[in-house]
């Protein structure tokens, strides 16, 4: 289970960061999606991985250590509230800019 | 020692901010009131912080009472107190200018202050590793938001920057703190001060791994090179108060790195950091201070130009923390309130200049600004306060850095003569940049056609100076002087506050202290 968990990891973060690289907003804000993805399940493995295990400590010694579980659930929820900000975000670039290059430059910057 | 009034300054700023929110139709008069109230109660509340933690008290407080090191706990130590007090005087001076009339230009600009407020406080005060991370999206959000402002392509392409690499930052902030609790166990950071150094070695390379992660996305945040170039655009695009307190953001990062360096178990050596961090941080030091001096004297715009003194005066700070000592970190938070305070002041006065030209604030020849008799000499302050020439807290703060490299001479790595170069060869470029920059704003004015040109001049600039506006702008200016001429008290505080920082032990003793005595769920801490 450990190489699978470790290699999808890898793939999503991978893919993510192969995105990220790209010169378009929409391919970006799908990078960043990816990147989300693999950091929350890389922080819910740092607890090492159980199986038929509650992350409850109230129900004795075999237990999942609750707290990535907790920590990840918040990263979920900030993650996910970046994303549409974002996407906002690079929808108005979009209108505002005419380009959904994230490098557009315009002729605004001379002196 | 325990604090129920600890979570004062977080939660006034995120109830008013919520109360503005939902009143968001309020007159603007009433909603400049309730943000100003905020801002002045943060600032009272750190003020009271400040007085509290002086005699070397870190104050400390279990939210909900759920114990440490699974609750979430909020500690205030001298440094705490330091940028608590920072970011009010900071924030009553940018709301004060915003409310000159920048805050009209778009809707929730008071709500979202508060909420930066709210973001910057839970910084300085949270114990936790995980919530260090929390506080930095509310602060982060609330940011993208202020920096949105007013609207504008320069904005919206600022913003796109600044947004997709923060939230790169975010990613590798989450997989270094999951690194380091694999590691550990642990995110409460008195708690890491106390495992970190009892980890078996394979532990401790995951835990290394995951300390330099989070520096690399605490650089991003202070904006160190590579990793700057989000900052210069994003701050000369902002409107001015907003960028006056983004001055501050910068330093957050540097705060972060801070507390992570003071974690790191003593080696023994007795010389402050292990010589590898002392080098990297004189690389990163020396390497920003270039890029940030370079920046500054090719900048086509004050703005602009201010944005890299910022990125500069964070390479200052760093050469002034590398060596690690207790005299060079006091040295670099003297410098810190310093330039914190003027780089905002100019950032105001750099606004109010492009108000009243013309040719906005692009360093050509045009017409001198409308009551350029009021900004020359508030100029004239903010250049030699930032260039650090005598007799302002500038020169105070380069020179006692200076001196506190040097120390370490003896005992330490030799870094001083690279950041002695550094130091002083930044301090002349500054100097000729905001020479020639207030020379070219200020003093001359175009030749020919200079009635027809100062007719234009009057009808393109929108209108006088704003009370408020000035105000802020010149009581941050203002600091330089009053920090020289306190500079008593404020340097035997701020190395006062250097010990307590480096010597984590009092830290660790007041979040221990939380711990009840008899508590099962503690002791099984440890999850392995």
């Amino acid at each position: 289970m450990e190489w699978l968990v470790a290699t999808m990891i890898g793939l999503l973060i991978g893919c993510g960061i192969c995105l990220l690289l790209r010169s378009r907003s929409f391919p970006v804000v799908l990078g960043l999606l990816l990147l989300s993805y693999g950091v929350n399940l890389f922080v819910f493995a740092a607890g090492g991985l159980h199986v038929d295990q509650p992350p409850l400590i109230a129900s004795g010694p075999p237990y999942a250590d609750p707290l990535p579980q907790a920590l990840v659930l918040t990263a979920i929820v900030i993650g996910f509230a970046m994303t549409a900000f974002v996407l906002m975000l690079a929808l108005r670039a979009l209108s505002e800019l005419g380009s959904d290059r994230v490098d557009e430059r315009q002729g605004d910057e001379e002196s | 020692m325990n604090a129920p009034s600890l979570p004062l300054p977080l939660l006034l700023p995120l109830a008013l901010g919520a109360l503005l929110l939902i009143g968001a139709r309020l007159p603007l008069s009433v909603q400049r009131f309730i943000g100003l109230l905020g801002t002045l109660c943060v600032l009272a509340a750190a003020l009271d912080l400040l007085a509290l933690t002086a005699q070397g008290d870190v104050l400390a407080t279990a939210i909900g009472g759920w114990p440490p090191p699974l609750g979430i706990v909020l500690v205030c130590d001298r440094l705490s107190a330091l940028m608590l007090t920072l970011t009010g005087l900071l924030g009553t001076a940018a709301l004060l200018y915003a409310s000159g009339g920048l805050d009209a230009s778009g809707r929730h600009f008071h709500a979202l202050f508060q909420f930066q407020l709210f973001g910057l406080v839970g910084t300085f005060l949270t114990g936790d590793l995980f919530n260090l991370f929390v506080f930095f999206e509310v602060l982060l959000i609330a940011s993208y938001g202020l920096l949105m402002h007013g609207g504008g392509p320069a904005r919206t392409r600022a913003a796109l920057h600044y947004v997709v690499l923060n939230l790169v930052g975010s990613s590798l902030f989450l997989l270094g703190a999951a690194l380091i609790y694999a590691a550990t166990g642990t995110l409460n950071l008195a708690d890491l001060a106390v495992r970190l150094g009892q980890l078996t070695p394979a532990d401790a390379r995951l835990a290394g791994a995951g300390g330099l992660l989070l520096f690399t996305v605490f650089a991003l945040k202070a904006a160190l090179p590579p990793l700057h170039a989000w900052m210069v655009p994003a701050y000369a695009a902002a409107s001015a108060p907003v960028a006056a307190l983004f001055a501050i953001l910068t330093k957050v990062g540097l705060y972060a790195m801070l507390r992570l360096l003071s974690l790191v178990p003593d080696t023994g050596s007795g010389s402050g950091f292990a010589g590898s961090t002392t080098w990297l941080l004189t690389g990163a030091a020396v390497l920003t201070i270039t890029a940030g001096s370079l920046g500054a004297l090719a900048s086509t715009r004050l703005g602009t130009m201010i944005g890299y003194l910022v990125m500069l005066s964070m390479g200052t700070l760093l050469a002034g923390i590398a060596p690690g000592t207790a005299q060079g970190l006091a040295a670099a938070l003297y410098y810190l309130v310093h330039t914190t305070l003027i780089t905002a002041g100019l950032f105001m006065l750099a606004d109010l200049v492009a108000n009243g030209r013309a040719q906005g604030d692009r360093l050509i020849i045009g017409d001198p600004p409308r009551d350029a008799r009021i900004l020359a000499p508030l100029f004239l302050l903010g250049a030699i306060a930032i260039a650090g020439l005598p007799p302002l807290s500038g020169f105070l703060g380069k020179a006692w850095i200076l001196i506190a490299v040097q120390d370490l001479a003896a005992t330490g790595p030799a870094v001083w003569p690279w950041i002695w170069a550094a130091v002083l060869g930044s301090s002349f470029v500054v100097l000729l940049g905001v020479s020639r920059a207030g020379v070219l704003l200020l003093w001359r004015r175009r030749g020919s056609a200079s009635r027809q040109g100062s007719a234009a001049n009057a009808v393109a600039c929108r209108s006088g100076l704003a009370r408020p506006a000035l105000v802020g702008t010149s009581a941050l200016l203002a600091a330089s002087p009053l920090l020289m001429m306190f500079a008593g008290p404020l340097t035997s505080f701020t190395l006062a506050t250097a010990r307590q920082t480096l010597d984590n032990g009092e830290y660790v003793a007041a979040v221990a202290g939380l711990v009840p005595r008899t508590s099962a769920v503690n002791e099984e801490g440890a999850h392995r």
